[in-house]
């Protein structure tokens, strides 16, 4: 069960890749625990979100809708719980990005660090688009559909995340 | 879910979990106005239910209860019915009580005013079997001090006169009767002459010359002459007044109500006696006077001798 195997998706071949024990427990608390612990410290770190990131790398690599909607939705959750938002918030969007980014992974080869840069790119557009979403129509907060901020932070987030995918390849079973 | 492929077994996971997570939401969020946020999509999702379930049952009760459920409306449609024959029967009782009760206040009134003057009253008992004869029964008789020729009045005026006494009853001749005539004279000009009946419920004023000055409108009252009614007791107002060939034609619509007639006083004696007068209504007659005088004769005093003209129908 360690071992990468192959998932058939038609004609094409897509490797599921596996991970050494705790690798991906310890990579979600990370995430975490620095998306809290940075921003008190560096103000412009709060324009990341890592926990977005392990997220979307995590689903492209496991390629299980199951598995990878369920991660999205624990490290929402942890996300929120570290917040002051109302739990769900975080947990709602992080949910569905690890749903889509499970079944694209299982049909496309995300392997590639310009792929990535604009799935991540993409997602982390999707994501914040979902919280603002479920900010208007639950929380009845008002929020802008789109700032200058956020499209900072959408490339700012994509840049990263393709060098964190790179760190985070490292730790995969070969 | 065995059926069901791996892609759509990680959707419905999916709905699931989101679901889950908004309802998670929605138990936390607390809207200032309507409460928690699930209150309000639970009220909001469960009232139109409610609602339409209401409005169905409403429906339902109202069709069972006006199209089926009909034996025990029938039975209280009776019921309602007779209670609302009772009532009306009840109202109608309490209203002729209610009329009576006036009705004898007025006598009550007028004979404490007149207290020197020996009355009593009595209640109608019945009418002529004759329709040709206006004539009513009286409840009270010699037993009650009541004798022939004894004057009958109510508080508004003269009535006729006892004709028959019995010992509990007695037989009043009202003064419409072709038979009957009351001595009277004009109130205002003194102008005297008998007031007989003519079968119709308005009265004949007889032997006032051509010359004197009548006017519609005039109140008649009694003479005394006929020693029956006291001088001066409403008899009753003229309506008309023509020319004729000696004798002028007046017609006088009595003052007591004589198609009404349900307790009167019986005048216990055929002394002259003086009433105490109400003060006149002289608008009636003010109003109407100047106008029929100015087409009538000239005015002339009657003597009381005319009060006592060849009459064979004098009480």
């Amino acid at each position: 069960m360690n071992e990468a195997y192959d998932l058939r998706v038609g004609e094409s071949h897509i490797e599921v890749h596996k991970f050494h024990t705790g690798t991906i427990l310890l990579s979600l608390l990370i995430a975490v625990v620095l998306q809290s612990f940075l921003p008190v410290y560096i103000s412009k770190a709060g324009i990341l979100d890592l926990p977005l990131l392990i997220t979307i790398y995590f689903g492209l690599s496991r390629r299980n809708p199951s598995t990878g909607l369920l991660f999205g939705t624990i490290i929402g959750l942890l996300q929120d719980s570290l917040s002051k938002t109302p739990l769900g918030l975080f947990g709602i969007a992080k949910t569905i990005i690890g749903y889509l980014a499970s079944s694209i992974g299982a049909r496309l080869d995300t392997e590639h660090p310009l792929a990535r840069f604009a799935l991540t790119g993409a997602f982390f557009a999707l994501h914040q688009g979902i919280v603002i979403l479920v900010q208007k129509l639950l929380l009845a907060q008002p929020q802008p559909w789109f700032t200058m901020r956020l499209l900072v932070a959408c490339a700012v987030n994509a840049t990263l995340g393709v060098f964190i995918y790179y760190l985070l390849d490292r730790l995969r079973k070969s | 879910m065995a059926g069901l492929s791996s892609r759509h077994r990680s959707l419905l996971l999916l709905l699931g979990v989101v679901l889950l997570q908004v309802l998670l939401l929605a138990v936390q969020i607390k809207r200032d106005s309507q409460g928690r946020l699930i209150r309000v999509w639970t009220v909001s999702a469960v009232s139109p239910v409610e609602r339409s379930g209401a409005w169905g049952v409403g429906k339902i009760r109202d069709a069972w209860r006006h199209y089926f459920a009909l034996s025990d409306t029938a039975r209280q449609n009776e019921q309602l019915r007779r209670e609302n024959g009772e009532l009306k029967l009840e109202i109608m009782q309490l209203q002729g009580k209610s009329a009576e009760a006036d009705r004898l206040a007025a006598l009550l009134k007028f004979k404490e005013k007149q207290n020197k003057v020996p009355m009593v009253a009595a209640r109608v008992i019945g009418s002529s079997a004759d329709p040709n004869s206006n004539v009513i029964y009286i409840g009270q008789g010699q037993r009650d001090g009541i004798r022939k020729n004894m004057g009958v009045i109510t508080p508004e005026g003269v009535v006729g006169k006892v004709i028959e006494a019995y010992r509990d009853t007695s037989q009043v001749l009202v003064v419409t009767d072709r038979d009957s005539g009351v001595g009277a004279m004009i109130a205002d000009s003194r102008i005297q002459s008998p007031v007989g009946g003519s079968g119709d419920p308005l009265l004949n004023m007889k032997y006032v010359g051509n010359d004197d000055e009548v006017a519609v409108g005039a109140r008649v009252v009694t003479s005394g002459m006929d020693r029956i009614f006291p001088k001066d007791l409403p008899v009753g107002i003229i309506t008309q007044v023509k020319p004729g060939g000696q004798y002028k034609q007046i017609r006088v619509k009595p003052s007591a109500n004589l198609e009404k007639l349900e307790e009167v006083i019986v005048l216990l004696t055929t002394d002259p006696v003086v009433l105490k007068q109400e003060p006149a209504p002289r608008a009636s007659s003010s109003s109407a006077a100047p106008a029929n005088a100015r087409g009538n004769s000239t005015s002339q005093p009657t003597s009381a001798a005319n009060a006592a003209k060849p009459s064979d129908k004098r009480p």
